[in-house]
């Protein structure tokens, strides 16, 4: 680790304005930062820890049912605090990491990063989150941007994650295993427009929408619906843990679990 | 029924109260006064010229004592191979300098080529950073076939890759050729034994103090070997006396293995501690230790088995590459040859068996002795040809076995391979295990597992292996350069309690408990009052540690032999004070009496009487109650195993789950069952680490792709099953005084081979046609074996 200073803002404005010096970085739950630093893979100047603003934090319901979280709400508050209103999005924060990870991990941080192999960038995409910033307010079809690549411009903070609650939701992650990252993960949600599914750990650009899938099961939701779809490898990642072509494998077979653990 | 806490108890492990508690005290936990940081500057490239080292600005850095580079250490010594290896032809191998920083060249990801000395690690990490060097990258050399084809040489100055081309037993070739030519039936196999990193929970760790005032050293170490690895740097690298240099291991969290060895980084804190004088500390971070700790196991091979059609053994011939990596670390050229050509004759009456091993420097950390060292890589052909070929015969993979198993009757048994093996009944442990895996009700979980869509196998393993190393005749005439002894100094204080200064290490194996139940056995006392001192050369005798599954069947026998010694002197001491012949003095339960009297001294009245030597026959029995002995085994112990396991593999995504494991071990007598059980089972998670796990991974440039646990894959609870173990009623060994066998090495060489059968066992049973997959068996492995992807 390098020298630095850290902040512990209590508002999101002074948050922002710490963030205006140049080298300034972020800190939401830090488990993927604090590694990072450790390594000396990156020098901030100073870190500004977002995990004392309180009006960053906690899950609540719209008026018009969304279920909304504080962008430094952890892992485990979601879990334990959206099961009511959303399972299928509790199920997955439920199982990111371990308990450590899941106690210090945040919503807004994970997004930010928008790791490839991330849980939550599939249940935003999935969902048709929206993403609020201090600025604006962005959908997450237009969020994801490749891998490790957001519409977020320097110094921007995810405020807040609003979700739209589906019909019926569900998530498989198969699991890298060292890591317990997604080497495929599917969120698949049934809302009464149609059906979305997201691909989380498989592509080269990060998280995607499966557009195909969606249509099939949006005609007809059952795991049956998939059968003759195949999905492309051309993009999938190859590493260690599996050929695009496997990954691409699991995409089908991940998405038909999720639609059939709640058809 | 066992004594009170004393051999054949489970007594529970008594060091655990301290590394339970946080109060464990490992070399990084050792802070001395004044005490300055190392850190080492490590190559980044697998193979390059190292045409400039600039450590100009590094030494103008704050805090800044020193830095060191291969240039300071061309005058001193090598890092030896322990064991010197002829070819075939009769040449010796080949031995290039391992320097104690890397000089000219460097050869592997990894490499240290510098070290920075500075007031606190942040400021030598700062300096390291300004470390200008100029370093040319060559192409690496990483596939060992490779390696031997070309001209691209990880030692310029050997004008080769091969290290030796090893035969054994080499009279035995044309012999086995001929076998196999006329066998009515063979099965050849070609696999790869996958790479391991050792992965202990502590990283290595140094501190070098120098003592100008005495002219000495003390290096703290992470080490299974304290008195080897002050051999190593006194003879052959730094050349300090061994009376000028104390080495302490303290408290040593694991070493399967990767802490045996001699690194330079330990002859390095030395070294600059003098030069800078000040105590020197280094502690690796977990990236250096998967760069820089010797590797495990990587060997491809190809196994043949010759049979008759009824299954009968006629020949096993084999012909593997062994990686040793970049440099020939110090059990390198042992562990591929003598711990596993000579195992190639499994548990079975196969008259003929030729191994031959050719070994490849490649531009890849060293590999060397990992848990079981030589022992699984044999097992694993074995078992793995001999599975394929029951299938392939149509036999039952246990009855093809039991076929050509060595009977009970036949121990001593003289193998094809060259060992002779003392005791054992194999049968009888494949009795066992299959009445532990409920064998008979096998079809109904298959059926069950079907059911869910799971594909469902069982896979069995028999296994032989030889520890306790070793007969240093034998060994001597082998190659090896050392001895393979242990020694054992049994101090009774003034009081009657008992301090027992041993040359076996303890990182987990529990010595601290056991060797006192083994002792306060023999003696008649209570364990509590014998401790064990180990781990510092001041203070033991000359032993050579812990590995290859050794400590109890050599240390322990020297412990039994030094207590021996006590007890005849005790009974002296005692018979005078009974005024009795010492032929007439029984000793029982702590008690000497005289033969058919009621008259009789406690130890602990004969211990004060050593110590107090008042109306005492000093003329002929000297004061004091202390004795060592040094023991060399007879020969090698062999345990032995038979394993099952059923897995469930997912069709769908090739993900395999361990449901059932069963291990039945021959053990010999055990001292301690709860810890021989905890052994097995540390042994068979590694055995399925290797088998399904862990996947060390170099590309093509000579980059670990699995340098961290992002990637790299250790077992963890949630991939393990219940693993059920046996080892009551085993053989004793006949030839140590503890009949005991090694214990520590037998569930990570059993293991492998059981899983990748079963796995093999649930494809085929799905109609797939897939006869063998590389470990390890990751579900992307198995299903593009299924799917021919």
């Amino acid at each position: 680790m390098y020298a630095f200073d850290i902040e512990r803002p209590s508002t999101i404005a002074d948050a922002v304005k710490a963030l205006k010096d140049e080298d300034a970085q972020a800190l939401g739950g830090g488990q993927t930062l604090i590694p990072t630093l450790k390594q000396r893979l990156a020098m901030p100047s100073a870190l500004i820890s977002l995990t004392g603003i309180g009006e960053m934090k906690g899950v609540c319901l719209a008026d018009d049912g969304a279920v909304c979280i504080g962008g430094a709400t952890t892992h485990a508050t979601v879990a334990k605090e959206a099961a009511a209103h959303y399972p299928g999005l509790a199920g997955l924060a439920a199982n990111i990491g371990d308990p450590a990870v899941r106690n210090r991990g945040t919503v807004g941080g994970s997004l930010a990063n928008n790791d490839p192999s991330a849980c939550y960038p599939a249940a935003a995409l999935g969902s048709g989150a929206t993403i609020i910033t201090n600025t604006r307010e962005i959908a997450a079809d237009d969020y994801f941007q490749g891998m490790f690549e957001t519409a977020l411009e320097e110094g921007e903070v995810i405020t807040e994650v609003r979700f739209p609650v589906p019909e019926k939701s569900h998530y498989q992650k198969f699991v890298q295993p060292a890591s317990r990252f997604a080497l495929v993960g599917v969120f698949v949600a049934k809302y009464a427009d149609g059906v979305r599914v997201a691909v989380t750990g498989a592509s080269e650009n990060g998280v995607f929408r499966w557009s195909e899938a969606e249509a099939a099961l949006s005609a007809d939701f059952s795991a049956a619906a998939l059968e003759g779809l195949t999905v492309s490898a051309g993009e999938m990642i190859a590493d260690l843990h599996g050929s695009p072509e496997y990954r691409a494998h699991l995409v089908k077979v991940m998405t038909g679990r999720a639609v059939t653990a709640v058809a | 029924m066992p004594k009170d806490g004393g051999i054949g108890a489970s007594t529970t492990r008594r060091e655990d109260v301290r590394f339970l508690t946080g109060k464990g005290k490992y070399t990084a936990d050792i802070n001395v006064f004044g005490q300055a940081a190392a850190i080492f500057v490590r190559s980044t490239v697998a193979n390059g010229v190292i045409k400039s080292i600039d450590t100009s600005a590094a030494e103008s850095m704050p805090g800044v004592l020193a830095v060191f580079t291969g240039e300071d250490f061309v005058d001193v010594g090598g890092n030896p191979a322990g064991w010197l290896i002829n070819s075939r032809d009769g040449e010796p191998m080949k031995e290039p300098k391992r320097p104690v920083l890397a000089h000219g060249k460097v050869r592997h990801v990894g490499d240290a080529y510098a070290a920075v000395i500075a007031e606190t690690e942040q400021q030598a990490r700062d300096a390291a950073e300004e470390i200008i060097a100029d370093i040319e990258e060559l192409p690496a050399v990483i596939n060992m076939a490779d390696a031997l084809a070309g001209d691209n040489y990880v030692h310029d100055e050997i004008g080769t890759n091969q290290c030796f081309d090893w035969g054994w037993i080499e009279d035995n070739r044309a012999a086995t050729d001929e076998a196999i030519k006329n066998a009515p039936h063979v099965t050849t196999l070609e696999l790869v034994n996958n790479r391991l990193v050792p992965n202990a929970m502590e990283p290595r760790a140094s501190i070098g103090t120098y003592d100008a005032a005495g002219d000495s050293y003390l290096l703290q170490t992470t080490s299974q070997n304290p008195h080897l690895t002050r051999l190593l740097i006194s003879a052959f690298v730094l050349g300090i006396p061994e009376n000028k240099l104390t080495v302490i291991a303290p408290d040593v969290g694991g070493g399967f293995g990767s802490k045996i060895y001699h690194y330079g980084e330990e002859a390095l804190v030395l070294a600059a501690s003098k030069k800078v004088g000040r105590p020197v500390k280094w502690v690796a971070d977990r990236t250096e230790a998967f760069l820089s700790d010797a590797h495990g196991r990587d060997h491809v091979t190809k196994i043949e088995l010759a049979c008759e059609k009824d299954g009968t053994f006629i020949a096993f011939r084999s012909e593997t590459l062994a990686n040793v990596g970049a440099y020939l670390s110090n059990f390198s050229t042992a562990t591929p040859t003598f711990l596993h050509g000579t195992l190639m004759a499994g548990n079975y009456t196969v008259p003929n068996v030729y191994v031959n091993v050719k070994t490849v420097f490649t531009n890849t950390a060293p590999v060397d002795a990992y848990r079981g060292a030589g022992r699984p890589e044999a097992t694993y052909s074995l078992e793995r040809v001999i599975d394929m070929a029951a299938r392939e015969l149509g036999m039952d993979p246990v009855e093809l076995r039991r076929k050509n198993f060595i009977k009970a009757d036949q121990f001593p048994f003289a193998s094809a391979a060259g060992l002779e093996y003392d005791s054992g009944d194999y049968d009888a442990l494949m009795d066992k295990m299959e009445a532990m895996i409920d064998r008979k009700a096998f079809e109904e979980r298959r059926n069950a597992s079907e059911a869910k869509g799971m594909l469902r196998g069982l896979g069995i393993n028999a296994y032989v292996e030889a520890c306790g190393i070793a007969p240093s005749n034998l060994v001597g005439v082998l190659g090896s350069r050392v001895g393979l002894y242990d020694a054992a100094t049994v101090r009774v204080n003034a009081t009657g309690n008992l301090s027992v200064m041993v040359g076996a290490h303890s990182h987990g194996q529990g010595h601290e408990t056991v060797f006192p139940q083994i002792v306060a056995d023999m003696l008649g006392i209570d364990p509590g009052s014998v401790d064990i001192v180990h781990g510092d050369t001041s203070k033991i005798p000359f032993g050579m540690g812990t590995y290859g599954s050794r400590s109890l069947a050599v240390c322990g026998s020297a412990m039994v032999r030094a207590t021996e010694k006590i007890i005849a002197k005790a009974k002296k001491i005692a018979a005078h004070m009974l005024e009795a012949s010492a032929d007439d003095v029984d000793f029982t339960d702590g008690q000497f009496t005289v033969k058919g009297t009621d008259k009789s001294v406690s130890f602990g009245e004969v211990a004060l009487k050593a110590y107090i030597p008042h109306n005492y026959p000093l003329e002929d029995i000297e004061p004091g109650l202390e004795e060592t002995a040094f023991y060399d085994p007879a020969n090698f112990t062999y345990p032995s195993g038979a394993y099952a396991c059923e897995v469930e593999v997912d069709p769908e995504t090739g993900k395999v789950t361990v449901e059932r494991f069963m291990a039945c071990d021959d053990f010999g007598n055990v001292m301690n069952p709860m810890i021989v059980s905890g052994q097995v089972h540390g042994g068979v998670v590694q055995g399925i680490g290797q088998a399904l796990l862990e996947n060390t991974t170099y590309d093509e440039n000579g980059q670990l792709l699995s340098a961290s646990y992002m990637d790299y894959v250790m077992p963890r609870a949630d991939d393990l099953p219940f693993i059920a173990v046996d080892h009551d009623g085993g053989t004793p060994c006949t030839h140590n005084p503890l009949g005991a066998k090694g214990c520590g090495e037998g569930g990570a060489i059993g293991s492998p081979p059981t899983v990748v059968n079963a796995v093999i066992d649930a494809l085929q049973s799905g109609g797939k046609n897939v006869t063998h997959i590389d470990m390890p068996l990751t579900p992307s492995r198995v299903w593009a074996a299924m799917n021919n992807a």
